[in-house]
C-alpha cells in the first residue's frame, strides 16, 4: 500500500521492541467476541490509475456548471476564482498544518487569519470579525445563540426573506435548545413588517440582504426598532460579492453580521466546504463564538499573532463555553482572503459592477418574455421571476435543453404556495450569449409548454 | 499607484527593517535571515487601487441598486499577482506542516494527505457543481455520497449515516440532537435531561450537550484509565439521556468494558454516543455497531486523511444505530432503482430537522472516498494496525525515561505520558514541547486530556517510516536525558530557532487586538 511506509521487516522489529508476540496482542483490550476475524466487505486497495478512473466516471455523471449557461444562486454562487488562489492554498504549509496551537511555528496561518478578520470587518462595516465558521447557515444559527447570550432573552424572529435552509437550521437549533423561533412567511416582495414583530422578549431579528429572493433591503429602520426594544439586529447575506456594490450591514447599524463567504475564493463544491463569515461590535466580542487570532509580541518584542480569548471556548470552558465549535474553515478562509487581496477594493468594486450589470441585463431579457414578470425593485445579481408554468417543471425542461436556469422556490419551500417562482442569478462569468440563450429557451419552453 | 491609495493604505510601506530593535540579535540589515523572512501585513503594503485581477468595466447600464448603492471606501487593500504570490508564499514558510515533518498531535491524527485526493476533489464534475442543480444533473455527486456512506456503514457496522455535519463537533451536535429527537418520540425528552461524560472527554462533548439543554454529569475513570461498567451503572438513573464516551479514549486506551457499559446504558433506557475521533485505531479490527454504539461521528479529516488546512474545513458524518436511524436529519439520499434523489425536507417525517444548508462537505467526501478506494478493506486495516504499532513502538521506546500514567501496558494509536518524570527538573511539559520545536518537530498534544497532569499525548500515525520514528524517539530520549540532567536552558528558552520565540499570550487576551488598524500619525 503506497501510503504505508512500514514493511514486514520493520513491523517484526517493532513488535520485538514492544515485546508483543504479534499485532493482535496490541488489540487485546477489544473484547474477543467483538474482534473482526475476516476482512470487511470492502474491495481491496486500488492504484492511482484505477481510483482516478472510477471517480472521474462518477464526476462525469454530473453537469459541471461551467459547461452550460448557468444561472443558479440561492446561497451558492459561481464566480471567477483566479488560478493563483487554488495554487497558493495547496502550499503544503497551509494545506497540511493543524489549527495553530503552537504559534511559534504557525505564524503563516495566524497572520492570514488576522488579515482575514480585518478584511471581513472592513467588508461588513463592523468592528471585529472571527476567524470563520463552517458556513453561512451555521454562522446564522450561532449568531442567534450569541444574541440570546448578549440580551439574556431567548426569542428570535426570522424574516421571510431569509434563505429557507438557514431558517431550517435556526429552527432546528432553537427547537433543540428550547428557544423560541418565530419564522415569518416567505416574503418574495420584501413587503413584511419585521419591526412590528419585535417585542420585549425578542433577543434578535434576523434579516437577510440581498434576501433569498434577491431583494435589497434597508436594514436601518429595523435596527432602530430592534434597539428600541433592547433586541439585536442579525444581518445575513449569502452573496459576499454584493458587499462590493451595496451598503454594508455595519453602515445600517447591524449588531451581528453573518454570511456565506463561498463566493470569494471558493468553488461551488456541491454545497461544501464553504466559509462562514461572522462579525460584530467590539463590546460583544467576548460573547462571540469561534476562533480569534490576535496580535501580540514574542519574547524578543517582535510583532506576532496568536489564537486568543480562548476562555470563551470549549476546551477551557467545557459545558460553559460560548459554543461547541472547535475549528474554523481555515483553508476556505485562506482562499477567501487571497482572492480578496487579489481583487482589492478596486477589483471587488469592478467585479461587483459586472455582476450587477449581468443581472440587470438578464432581468430585462426575461421580463420581456410574454407571461414572465420580475418581482424585484432593487437587486444585486439575483432576482425572482414569476412564470406562467410550474417553476420546477420549467427548470427541468430548461435543464433538458442544457440550461441551468435557477432555483424553483418550491424546491426549498414546497408548501409555501410559491410554485411559480424562480430565483435567478447572473454573475461575471455569465456571457451575453449565455443570457440570450436562456431568454430564448425560456420563451420556447413557455410557448411549447402547457399553461397553468 | 494613485496618491490616494498610497496615502490611505501604504503609510508604512513594506518595512525593510520590521523591528529595528531586532537587528542586532538577528544580525542582518533586513531583519531576515536567509529563508526566514519577515512579512508585512497586506494593509501595510497593499493599495486601494491595486488589483491582481483584470476585468473590463461593464458597458453603461441603468443600475437597479436603488438607494442601496455603497458610497465611500471599504478599506480593502489590493496586491498585484506577483506581490500576492510572494506575500502568501512567504507567510506559508512560517508554518510547520505534515508534508515537512512528523506531526505527533495526539487525538488529531495528522496522517499523510494523499495528493490524488486533491486532484479528484478538483474534477469539474465535483468542484463545479451547484448543490441545488436539478437532480438529474447531479447523479454522480449523489452516487459519490452514497458510495462513501456505504463504506462508512461497512466500516462501523451501523444502520444509517447523516452525512451533513461539517466537523467533528458539528457531528457530535447532530448525534445528540438525534438522541434528543428519539427521546421526544418516546415522550421522555423532558425527563431525561442528563448526559454522562467522563472527565477525560474532549471539551466539545460537554459543550455540545449543554448547547441543546442537557446538563452534564461526570463519570469517573478507574485508576487504569478506562471507565468501568460499575461506574457507568452507578451514574445511570432515570434522568439520564445518554452517555458520551470516546473510544478509543483520549488516554489512548480502548474502553475494554464498553460492551458491558453499552448494555447498562441500554438497560437504563439511555443511548450510547461514541466520540469517534480516534477511529483511526480500529478500522477493520472491530465495529462500533457490534459494541452497542447508537451514534458516532467520524472525523473525515482525521481517519480519512482530508487535509486539516490550518484549522478546517473538516467533515463529521454521524453513523447511527437502527434505533436512531429514523431520526437522522435532512437531507438523505433516496434510491429509486438506478437513479438517486435527495429527501431535503423533514416535515412530516421523524427526522429532526437540518444541520446546515445543502448536503454536507462534498469536497471532503470526494477526498475521503478516494482514500478509502486507494486503501481498500485490506489497506484500511493495515493502516490501523500500523498506527497502533507505531504508537506502541514510541511508547515502549520512551517508557523507561518518561512516566506513563496508567502503567506499562499497550496503547492504541496514541501514547500518553504525564509529567511526573519531570518533577524537580524545573522543566514543564510546555518547556519540553517548545524544545521539540527547536529540534524540528511539531510538539505532541500537551495538557490534554485534563485528567492527566502535564499530559503529553503522542500520535505518530501510520504515515511514518521506521527511520522517521527512530529519529523521533532518539530525539525525545536526548531531550528527556537533557531535562533529567538539569540542562534547563535548553527548555525554558525554547524555541530559539523558530520564526518566533514564545509569545505573550496574556497580553493578547488582556488587550485584544483582533484586526489591523491604521496607526495614528506620528
Amino acid at each position: 500500500m503506497r501510503y504505508l511506509p512500514l514493511d514486514a521487516v520493520d513491523r517484526a522489529q517493532m513488535l520485538t521492541r514492544i515485546g508483543a508476540p504479534d499485532i493482535d496482542a496490541l488489540f487485546a483490550d477489544i473484547p474477543a467476541a467483538k474482534r473482526l476475524a475476516a476482512l470487511l466487505d470492502l474491495p481491496n486497495g486500488l492504484g492511482e490509475i484505477e481510483v482516478e478512473r472510477r471517480l472521474t466516471r462518477m464526476a462525469g455523471r454530473n453537469v459541471a456548471a461551467g459547461s452550460v449557461p448557468f444561472f443558479l444562486g440561492a446561497g451558492a454562487y459561481r464566480h471567477h476564482v483566479p488560478a493563483t488562489v487554488d495554487h497558493l492554498i495547496q502550499r503544503s504549509e497551509f494545506l497540511t498544518s493543524y489549527t495553530p496551537y503552537q504559534p511559534e511555528i504557525a505564524q503563516g496561518t495566524l497572520q492570514v487569519l488576522f488579515e482575514f478578520q480585518t478584511q471581513v470587518a472592513a467588508l461588513t462595516g463592523m468592528e471585529v470579525a472571527n476567524a470563520s465558521m463552517y458556513d453561512g447557515s451555521t454562522a446564522c444559527g450561532e449568531a442567534i445563540l450569541m444574541a440570546h447570550r448578549v440580551t439574556r432573552r431567548r426569542k428570535a424572529v426570522l424574516s421571510g426573506g431569509l434563505h429557507p435552509q438557514y431558517s431550517d437550521v435556526a429552527a432546528t437549533l432553537g427547537a433543540m435548545a428550547n428557544d423560541k423561533i418565530v419564522r415569518l412567511p416567505l416574503d418574495p416582495l420584501a413587503a413584511e413588517d419585521v419591526a412590528a414583530q419585535i417585542d420585549d422578549e425578542t433577543s434578535c431579528v434576523v434579516v437577510q440582504s440581498p434576501d433569498f429572493f434577491g431583494n435589497l433591503r434597508d436594514l436601518k429602520p429595523i435596527a432602530a426598532a430592534a434597539r428600541a426594544k433592547g433586541a439585536l439586529l442579525v444581518a445575513v447575506f449569502t452573496e459576499a460579492m454584493s458587499l462590493g456594490a451595496v451598503r454594508s450591514p455595519g453602515e445600517m447599524d447591524a449588531d451581528i453580521v453573518v454570511g456565506e463567504g463561498q463566493s470569494i475564493g471558493n468553488a461551488l463544491n456541491f454545497g461544501g466546504p464553504y466559509v462562514g463569515l461572522f462579525a460584530t461590535r467590539q463590546k460583544n466580542v467576548r460573547q462571540m463564538p469561534g476562533r480569534l487570532a490576535g496580535e501580540t509580541v514574542d519574547a524578543d518584542g517582535r510583532r506576532s499573532f496568536v489564537l486568543t480569548l480562548s476562555t470563551r471556548e470549549q476546551h477551557i470552558r467545557r459545558e460553559k463555553a460560548t459554543s461547541n465549535i472547535c475549528t474554523n474553515s481555515g483553508l476556505c478562509a485562506l482562499a477567501f482572503s487571497i482572492h480578496l487581496t487579489l481583487l482589492g477594493e478596486a477589483g471587488l468594486r469592478r467585479v461587483a459592477a459586472l455582476n450587477h450589470a449581468a443581472a440587470v441585463d438578464l432581468a430585462e431579457r426575461l421580463g420581456a418574455i410574454q407571461g414572465v414578470s420580475v418581482l424585484n425593485d432593487a437587486f444585486f445579481n439575483e432576482f425572482t421571476i414569476r412564470t406562467p408554468r410550474d417553476a420546477a417543471e420549467l427548470i427541468d425542461d430548461l435543464a433538458a435543453r442544457g440550461i441551468i436556469g435557477g432555483l424553483p422556490v418550491a424546491r426549498l419551500a414546497p408548501r409555501a404556495g410559491l410554485d411559480d417562482l424562480i430565483v435567478v442569478a447572473a454573475t461575471e462569468v455569465s456571457t451575453l450569449a449565455d443570457r440570450q440563450a436562456y431568454a430564448e429557451a425560456l420563451a420556447q419552453c413557455l410557448q411549447g409548454g402547457r399553461k397553468k | 499607484m494613485s496618491a490616494r491609495g498610497a496615502k490611505e493604505m501604504n503609510n508604512q510601506g513594506r518595512p525593510t527593517r520590521p523591528n529595528a530593535g531586532d537587528a542586532p540579535r538577528r544580525g542582518t540589515f533586513t531583519g531576515n535571515r536567509a529563508l526566514d523572512m519577515e512579512e508585512a501585513l497586506i494593509f501595510e503594503t497593499g493599495r486601494l487601487d491595486a488589483t491582481g485581477v483584470d476585468f473590463d468595466a461593464p458597458a453603461p447600464f441603468v443600475s437597479k441598486l436603488g438607494a442601496h448603492a455603497r458610497d465611500g471606501a471599504i478599506g480593502l487593500p489590493g496586491l498585484t499577482e506577483p506581490e500576492a504570490v510572494r506575500h502568501y508564499v512567504r507567510l506559508s514558510r512560517n508554518n510547520y506542516s505534515i508534508d515537512a515533518g512528523l506531526y505527533p498531535l495526539g487525538s488529531c491524527t495528522m496522517k499523510h494527505n494523499p495528493r490524488l485526493n486533491e486532484k479528484m476533489a478538483r474534477l469539474p464534475g465535483f468542484a463545479d457543481v451547484h448543490p441545488l442543480q436539478p437532480i438529474a444533473t447531479v447523479q454522480g455527486a449523489l452516487e459519490l455520497i452514497d458510495s462513501l456512506a456505504h463504506a462508512l456503514l461497512t466500516l462501523t457496522g451501523m444502520s444509517a449515516v447523516a452525512m451533513s455535519p461539517k466537523a467533528g463537533a458539528h457531528g457530535e451536535l447532530c448525534g445528540m440532537m438525534t438522541i434528543k429527537a428519539a427521546l421526544a418520540a418516546r415522550g421522555e425528552d423532558k425527563t431525561r435531561t442528563v448526559v454522562l461524560v467522563p472527565d477525560s472527554a474532549h471539551g466539545t462533548n460537554p459543550a455540545t450537550a449543554a448547547l441543546i439543554g442537557f446538563s452534564v454529569r461526570a463519570v469517573p475513570a478507574e485508576a487504569d484509565g478506562v471507565v468501568s461498567a460499575e461506574a457507568a451503572r452507578a451514574a445511570l438513573a432515570p434522568d439520564v439521556a445518554a452517555i458520551m464516551l470516546t473510544n478509543p479514549n483520549t488516554c489512548g486506551l480502548f474502553e475494554r468494558n464498553i460492551v458491558d457499559i453499552a448494555d447498562a446504558v441500554h438497560a437504563a433506557g439511555a443511548y450510547f454516543y461514541c466520540d469517534g475521533a480516534n477511529f483511526n485505531a480500529v478500522m477493520g479490527k472491530t465495529r462500533p455497531g457490534d459494541l452497542g454504539v447508537d451514534a458516532m461521528h467520524i472525523n473525515l479529516h482525521k481517519t480519512f486523511s482530508t487535509p486539516h488546512g490550518g484549522g478546517g474545513p473538516g467533515a463529521g458524518p454521524v453513523v447511527l444505530s437502527e434505533r436512531l436511524a429514523p431520526f437522522a436529519p435532512a437531507p438523505s439520499i433516496v434510491r429509486n432503482g438506478p437513479s438517486l434523489s435527495l429527501a431535503e425536507h423533514s416535515e412530516g417525517t421523524p427526522a429532526f430537522g437540518r444541520m446546515s444548508a445543502f448536503h454536507g462537505q462534498m469536497g471532503m467526501f470526494v477526498r475521503a472516498l478516494s482514500y478509502i478506494l486507494s486503501h481498500g478493506g485490506d489497506g484500511l486495516r493495515q493502516a490501523s494496525e500500523d498506527a497502533v504499532l507505531s504508537a506502541n513502538y514510541v511508547r515502549a521506546s520512551l517508557v523507561d525515561l518518561m512516566s506513563s500514567p496508567f502503567g506499562d501496558r499497550p496503547c492504541m494509536h496514541e501514547a500518553l505520558f504525564d509529567d511526573r518524570w519531570l518533577k524537580d527538573t524545573g522543566v514543564t511539559t510546555l518547556d519540553f514541547a517548545k524544545a521539540m520545536i527547536d529540534e524540528g518537530y511539531h510538539p505532541m498534544t500537551v495538557y490534554f486530556p485534563l485528567v492527566v497532569h502535564g499530559a503529553m499525548l503522542i500520535e505518530p500515525t501510520e504515515s511514518e517510516s521506521k527511520a522517521s520514528l527512530d529519529l523521533f524517539i532518539m530525539t525525545l530520549r536526548d531531550l528527556a536525558m537533557s531535562a533529567l540532567a538539569g540542562e534547563r536552558e535548553r527548555f525554558v528558552d525554547a524555541p530559539i530557532a523558530a520564526p518566533r520565540r514564545r509569545l505573550d499570550e496574556t497580553r493578547a487576551a488582556r488587550q485584544p487586538t483582533l484586526r489591523w488598524a491604521k496607526p495614528a500619525p506620528a
